[in-house]
C-alpha cells in the first residue's frame, strides 16, 4: 500500500519516471476532486446547501490543480489512471474519508477534512522530496509540496473566517425516517 | 351382445404387482389398435408397497374424463382395496374379476351388486417361466374391452425394447389372459375404432402436453422445486430443455425458482415454473414484482387438494381465488386454464405468447388430474401465436424502459444492449424507471400496466363455446371433460344448451361472455372446490342477464358426468 | 464476455445520473465507487454487466449503477441473479446486499448458492444492522446490542458469514472494509475474475444507528496470511478470526456450476416424437 516508492527509476530514463509520477500525482488530485464531488452530491440530497457548495468549491480547486498538472506536462488527453496512488493508510493522500461525513455538518467541519486532507498531501509529498531518486522527481515532488502547503494555509484562514460549532450541532429532534422498502 | 363406444376398466393391486405398468399398457394396446383412452392412477400414501390402482377408458372418441361407472374391476388382489370404493364405483352391470387364491372379494364390493367371476391370475402366471399375474390380468382386460391381441402385444415390444426372455414372458402370460375372457360371462366389447391414421394421434400426460407446450411457445429456462403433482412436468421438460438448448434449474424452494425465473426473462429468456397451491403460496410476493417490474413469466400451478398440504395425490380446483386475487396491491396478471390433457399444449404456447407479449406474469391453472392423467389424443393443430416480446433497440438516447404508451406496453431492453440499460425495480418509478414516491407516477403506471391487459385482443382462445340454446354450463379446467359428456347426454335426451369453458380466467372478458350467452336465461357454474370460486370470480367481474346456479364440490374424487348430467334433466323438465 | 476499448472506460462510466439517498458517511457510498472501478479496471461495458440486489439501504445500488440492474423483492437478490446467469453466461452478474437481506431472510439463497457455484459476485454490505427500517438487530448484530425490538440485545450467538460461506462451498471468500475503496474495489474485481461463487463480505459502517461502527477504520488490517485454496487452513482462519481482517481469505479450484451439457439444439417441434403414436 505505498506509494510509487524506489519505481523503476534505475531502468527508466529520469524523464520517463518523472511523468509516471506526475501521472500518479494528477490521478491524487483527480481522486481528491471526485471525492469532494460525491460530498457535495451526498449533501444536496440531503438539503445541507452551505456544505455542499463549500464541497462543491474545493471540488473545482482540486480539478484546477489536476488541470495544471496536465498543462505542465503537455499532456493532449487525460491521462488513463484508476486509482490515485495510496500512502499512509488505504487512499490516496488527500481523499477525505467518507466516513466524516453527517447530514447536519457544517462548513467548519468540511473544512477540517479539507485542512486534514491538504496536510496530508504536503507530508505525502515532502517525504517524496526527501527520498533518494531523480533529481527531476525530487524536485517537483518539493514543488508539490510546497503548493499543498500554500493551500493548507489557505484553508486555515477560511476556518478562520466561519463559525465554530456550537455543542450539539448534530442533535435532530426528529427521529430517522422509515424508508420500509 | 351389444358393442360400447367406451368402456371403463380398473386394475387394482397391492405395490409390487404391477398394475400401473398393466395399465399403461392396456392404454397404449388401445392406441395400437387405434382406439382412444385416458389413465388415471391412484395410490395410497406409501411411496413403496402401497395398493394402487389404474382406472383406464378406453373409447372410440377423444375422452377427457373417467364415465360414472366401471365395467370391469380386475384385482390381482384383495388388500385393502376397500379404500378405493369411492373411487372405482361399480354396479350391478359391472364385472369384477379377482384371483381365487386371493380368496372371496371384500363385502364392500360385494354390497355393489357386481357380478364376480374368478380367474386364477397367479396361477396361470405361474406356469410361464417368468410371468406376471399383472400380465395375465392384462390379457383378459384387453380381452374383454374387446382389443386385438396383436395390438396388445405391440404395445409390450414397444415398452421392453430389450425383447429377450422377459418380453417373451409377458407376451405368453398376456396370451393367457387374453384367452381367458371369453369365459369370464358376458361383456360388452368396444364397437371398431373410427378412422383416422394412428400417426396423427399422440399418447401423453397433461404434465408433458403443458411442457412441451410451454417449450413451443419459446420457454427456454425452467426453474423450480419439486412437488407434486407438477414434477411430472418438470421431469419431462428437464431432458426436452436440454435437447432445445435451454437449461433446468432445481431451486433450493419456491422462493427461489419463481426468481430464478424472473432474472433469466429479465435476461430475455422466456422463462416458466411449475408448482401445486402451497408453492404457488411462496411465489405471490415475486408475482407483484412480475406485475411492477413488467416481467413475463408463466407458472403452472398443477392443483391438488388445499389448503395446507391437504391431498397433495388428489384433484381439486381450488386455488382460482389464489391466482386471481392472490398478489399484493392492484396488480394485474394473467390467469389461464387449459380443459383437457391435450388443451395444455395450446393453454401453455398460448400462456408464454401472452406473457412475452404483454410483459406481465402469466398463472395457468391446471390440476393433478389433467396433469397425472395419460391420454391418446389427436395431434393437436400446430397454432403458433404471432408478437411476443417487444425489445428496445440499442442507442436510443430517449429510451424509457417504462414509457407510457397508448398499448400500455412499452419496448424492454435487453442486458447486453448498449445505451438503453436500466434497472428492474419493485418500487414504484417513473417512465425512466427511476423510483419515485409521487402520486402521477404511481397512477400513471398502475394505468399502463392495468391498460396493456384491457386492450390486448384475446381473439377466439378464450374460451370453448359450444352448443346453443337458452340454458348454458359455464366451467373451466378439467370439470369440462365430464360436462361436455353431460351436456352430450343432455342434448341426446332433447335439452338444448351450451357450454363455455373458461381458457382465460384472467383478465375477464365481459364482452366475450355477453355474446357466448346472449339469449342465455339459465347458466349451472360447474367447478370442483367447495367455496364456489369460480360463481364468486364469475358475480364479481362480470355482469350476466342469466340466472347463475352453482354446482360445485370439493375433490379429491374426480367431477363425473352423471353427477352434472342429473341436475341438468332436472333443467329439462317442464 | 465482451470489452469495450478500454480507453472509453473510466469508473465514471458506470454511475448513473441517480443521486444515493443513503446517509452522509454510510459505507455504501465507498461500496459503490468500488463497484464501479472494479468494473472499469476489468475493461467491461456498462451493458455487458448486470447488478442485481433484493432489498435494504445498499439494495439501492443498481439504479445507481450504468449496468443493467435488477431490485428486487426482499432476500431474493441471489436466486434473480442465479437465474439470470445460467440464462445468460455472457453476462457479468454482481450481486449486491446487506447483511439482513442476505443472512436473514435471505439465508436459504446464501447456503445454495454457495453450494451451486454458479458463477457471481456477492458483494454483502454489512452493518449489523437492519437501517431500513430504523435499527433492529440482524444476524450479525452483537448479542447484547440494544435496541427497541430486542431490548437489551438478542442474546443470540452472530451469524458468521464466511465460516458459513466457506462450509456450503463458496469458491471465493474475502473480506473488505468500504473505508478502503481502492483495496475494496480490488477484491471486488479479483472476485469478478474468480471462477464461480465469488463471497466478498464489507464492513461497511452504518453511521446513523451504528455510530460507533466509525472506529471500524481503526479495527480493520490486512490479513497477515497468504491466500489458500486448502479450505481446512481456511476453515481454521476464520473461525480464530476477529472479523476484522481484510483480503483473500479463500481462493478454492471448484469447477463452477455449468447447466446441462448442450449439444447442438434441436428443434422444439421434434420433441413431439416422444408422444407420437
Amino acid at each position: 500500500m505505498t506509494a510509487p516508492r524506489k519505481r523503476r527509476q534505475a531502468s527508466k530514463p529520469a524523464a520517463a519516471a518523472l511523468a509516471e509520477f506526475m501521472r500518479r500525482a494528477y490521478a491524487m488530485e483527480l481522486e481528491a476532486a471526485e471525492r469532494y464531488a460525491d460530498f457535495a452530491a451526498q449533501m444536496e440530497m440531503h438539503n445541507n446547501r452551505e456544505v455542499a457548495e463549500l464541497f462543491r468549491s474545493l471540488a473545482q480547486i482540486e480539478h484546477r490543480h489536476a488541470t495544471s498538472i496536465r498543462k505542465q506536462m503537455g499532456w493532449k488527453s487525460a491521462p488513463q489512471v484508476l486509482t490515485a496512488v495510496r500512502w499512509l493508510g488505504r487512499e490516496g493522500p488527500e481523499s477525505g474519508a467518507p466516513g466524516e461525513l453527517h447530514y447536519l455538518m457544517q462548513p467548519y467541519h468540511a473544512l477540517e477534512i479539507a485542512l486534514a486532507n491538504e496536510q496530508r498531501a504536503a507530508r505525502f509529498f515532502a517525504a517524496f522530496a526527501r527520498r533518494s531518486g531523480p533529481a527531476a522527481i525530487r524536485a517537483a515532488a518539493a514543488a508539490m509540496a510546497r503548493e499543498e502547503r500554500a493551500h493548507a494555509r489557505l484553508v486555515r484562514q477560511w476556518l478562520a473566517r466561519v463559525p465554530r460549532p456550537d455543542p450539539g450541532w448534530d442533535r435532530d429532534p426528529d427521529p430517522p425516517n422509515y424508508n420500509g422498502e | 351382445m351389444q358393442q360400447r363406444d367406451s368402456v371403463s376398466l380398473a386394475l387394482a393391486g397391492s405395490g409390487g404387482a404391477g398394475v400401473m405398468t398393466a395399465g399403461n399398457l392396456l392404454l397404449e394396446a388401445a392406441a395400437q389398435a387405434g382406439y382412444y383412452g385416458l389413465m388415471v392412477r391412484t395410490s395410497g400414501p406409501q411411496i413403496r408397497g402401497g395398493e394402487a390402482a389404474a382406472l383406464v377408458r378406453l373409447a372410440c372418441a377423444p375422452v377427457d374424463n373417467l364415465d360414472d361407472r366401471f365395467a370391469c374391476l380386475a384385482a390381482v388382489d384383495w388388500q385393502n382395496i376397500a379404500r378405493f370404493a369411492a373411487e372405482i364405483p361399480l354396479g350391478p352391470e359391472s364385472l369384477v374379476v379377482g384371483d381365487p387364491a386371493q380368496g372371496d372379494p371384500p363385502p364392500a364390493l360385494a354390497a355393489c351388486g357386481a357380478r364376480y367371476a374368478s380367474l386364477p391370475l397367479k396361477a396361470l402366471a405361474k406356469g410361464i417361466p417368468g410371468g406376471w399375474p399383472n400380465m395375465v390380468a392384462l390379457g383378459a382386460l384387453a380381452g374383454l374391452a374387446g382389443l386385438p391381441e396383436d395390438a396388445v402385444r405391440a404395445a409390450l415390444e414397444g415398452t421392453m425394447k430389450k425383447g429377450g426372455a422377459a418380453l417373451a414372458a409377458s407376451v405368453s402370460a398376456m396370451r393367457l389372459g387374453y384367452a381367458e375372457a371369453p369365459k369370464l360371462g358376458p361383456f360388452a366389447r368396444l364397437a371398431p375404432p373410427q378412422g383416422g391414421r394412428r400417426g396423427d394421434r399422440w399418447l401423453l400426460s397433461g404434465d408433458e402436453a403443458a411442457g412441451y407446450g410451454a417449450i413451443r411457445g419459446g420457454v427456454r429456462f425452467v426453474a423450480a422445486y419439486p412437488i407434486t403433482p407438477a414434477t411430472e412436468l418438470l421431469e419431462w421438460m428437464a431432458p426436452a430443455l436440454a435437447k432445445v438448448g435451454g437449461a433446468l434449474v432445481q431451486a433450493e424452494d419456491e422462493l427461489a425458482s419463481i426468481n430464478m425465473t424472473l432474472g433469466a426473462s429479465f435476461g430475455g429468456v422466456p422463462a416458466l415454473t411449475a408448482t401445486s397451491g402451497p408453492g404457488l403460496s411462496l411465489m405471490s410476493e415475486a408475482l407483484g414484482l412480475a406485475v411492477a417490474a413488467e416481467i413475463p413469466v408463466v407458472v403452472v400451478d398443477v392443483m391438488r387438494v388445499g389448503p395446507s398440504t391437504g391431498i397433495a395425490t388428489k384433484t381439486e380446483q381450488a386455488d382460482l381465488n389464489i391466482a386471481t386475487r392472490g398478489l399484493h396491491g392492484d396488480a394485474p396478471h394473467l390467469v389461464l386454464a387449459p380443459n383437457s390433457v391435450v388443451d395444455c399444449v395450446r393453454t401453455l404456447r398460448w400462456a408464454v405468447h401472452l406473457a412475452e407479449t404483454l410483459q406481465a406474469p402469466a398463472v395457468v391453472l391446471a390440476d393433478q388430474f389433467l396433469g397425472q392423467s395419460r391420454a391418446v389424443v389427436d395431434r393437436p393443430a400446430d397454432v403458433a401465436f404471432a408478437g411476443g416480446r417487444k425489445r428496445a433497440s440499442a442507442d436510443d438516447a430517449a429510451y424509457q424502459r417504462y414509457a407510457i404508451t397508448e398499448s400500455g406496453v412499452s419496448p424492454m431492453a435487453i442486458p447486453g444492449t448498449p445505451g438503453v440499460a436500466y434497472t428492474a425495480d419493485g418500487l414504484e418509478h417513473n417512465e425512466r424507471g427511476t423510483p419515485s414516491s409521487q402520486a402521477p407516477d404511481h397512477l400513471a403506471q398502475l394505468d399502463k400496466r392495468a391498460r396493456k391487459l384491457e386492450r390486448a385482443d384475446f381473439g377466439e382462445h378464450w374460451a370453448d363455446v359450444e352448443g346453443e340454446g337458452e340454458l348454458a354450463v359455464i366451467t373451466w379446467g378439467s370439470c369440462t371433460g365430464p360436462v361436455r359428456e353431460a351436456l352430450a347426454r343432455a342434448r341426446a335426451e332433447g335439452l338444448r344448451a351450451r357450454l363455455v369453458s373458461l381458457r382465460l380466467i384472467a383478465p375477464a372478458q365481459p364482452e366475450r361472455m355477453a355474446r357466448a350467452l346472449d339469449g342465455v336465461r339459465r347458466a349451472l357454474v360447474v367447478e370442483q372446490n367447495h367455496g364456489a370460486q369460480l360463481l364468486k370470480y364469475l358475480r364479481a367481474e362480470y355482469t350476466l342477464e342469466a340466472d347463475l346456479e352453482s354446482f360445485h364440490r370439493p375433490g379429491p374424487l374426480p367431477i363425473l358426468p352423471g353427477e352434472i348430467h342429473r341436475t341438468l334433466a332436472q333443467w329439462g323438465r317442464p | 464476455m465482451s470489452t469495450a476499448s478500454a480507453a472509453a472506460i473510466t469508473p465514471q462510466s458506470f454511475k448513473s445520473g441517480v443521486k444515493p439517498v443513503w446517509c452522509p458517511g454510510c459505507g455504501d457510498y465507498s461500496v459503490l465507487s468500488s463497484i464501479t472501478k472494479a468494473l472499469a479496471a476489468l475493461g467491461l461495458a456498462p451493458e455487458n454487466a448486470a447488478i442485481v440486489s433484493g432489498i435494504g439501504c445498499s439494495s439501492r445500488i443498481p439504479a445507481y449503477t450504468s449496468c443493467y440492474g435488477f431490485h428486487g423483492v426482499h432476500g431474493r437478490a441471489l436466486p434473480a441473479a442465479t437465474g439470470l446467469k445460467i440464462a445468460r453466461p455472457d453476462l457479468t452478474v454482481i450481486v449486491a446486499g446487506g447483511d439482513g437481506d442476505g443472512y436473514s431472510i435471505g439465508g436459504n439463497h446464501f447456503l445454495h448458492a454457495c453450494r451451486r457455484n454458479v458463477d457471481l459476485t456477492y458483494v454483502v454490505m454489512d452493518n449489523h444492522v437492519y437501517g431500513m427500517t430504523k435499527g433492529q438487530p440482524s444476524p450479525t448484530t452483537e448479542p447484547d446490542w440494544d435496541s427497541k425490538l430486542a431490548p437489551g440485545g438478542t442474546g443470540l450467538r452472530e451469524f458468521h458469514p464466511l465460516v458459513i460461506a466457506l462450509a456450503s462451498g463458496a469458491n471465493f471468500i474475502a473480506r473488505a472494509f468500504s473505508g478502503d475503496p481502492n483495496g475494496t474495489a480490488d477484491l471486488i474485481a479479483q472476485a469478478v475474475r474468480h471462477p464461480g461463487f465469488s463471497f466478498i463480505e464489507v464492513l461497511s459502517p452504518c453511521v446513523t444507528y451504528r455510530p460507533e461502527q466509525r472506529g471500524w477504520k481503526d479495527a480493520v488490517r490486512p490479513a497477515s496470511v497468504a491466500v489458500t485454496d486448502d479450505p481446512a487452513r481456511a476453515a481454521r482462519r476464520l473461525m480464530t478470526d476477529d472479523g476484522f481482517n481484510l483480503g483473500v481469505l479463500y481462493a478454492g479450484r471448484r469447477a463452477p456450476y455449468r447447466a446441462a451439457p448442450q449439444h447442438e439444439p434441436q428443434s422444439p417441434a421434434s420433441l413431439e416424437l416422444d408422444f407420437a403414436l
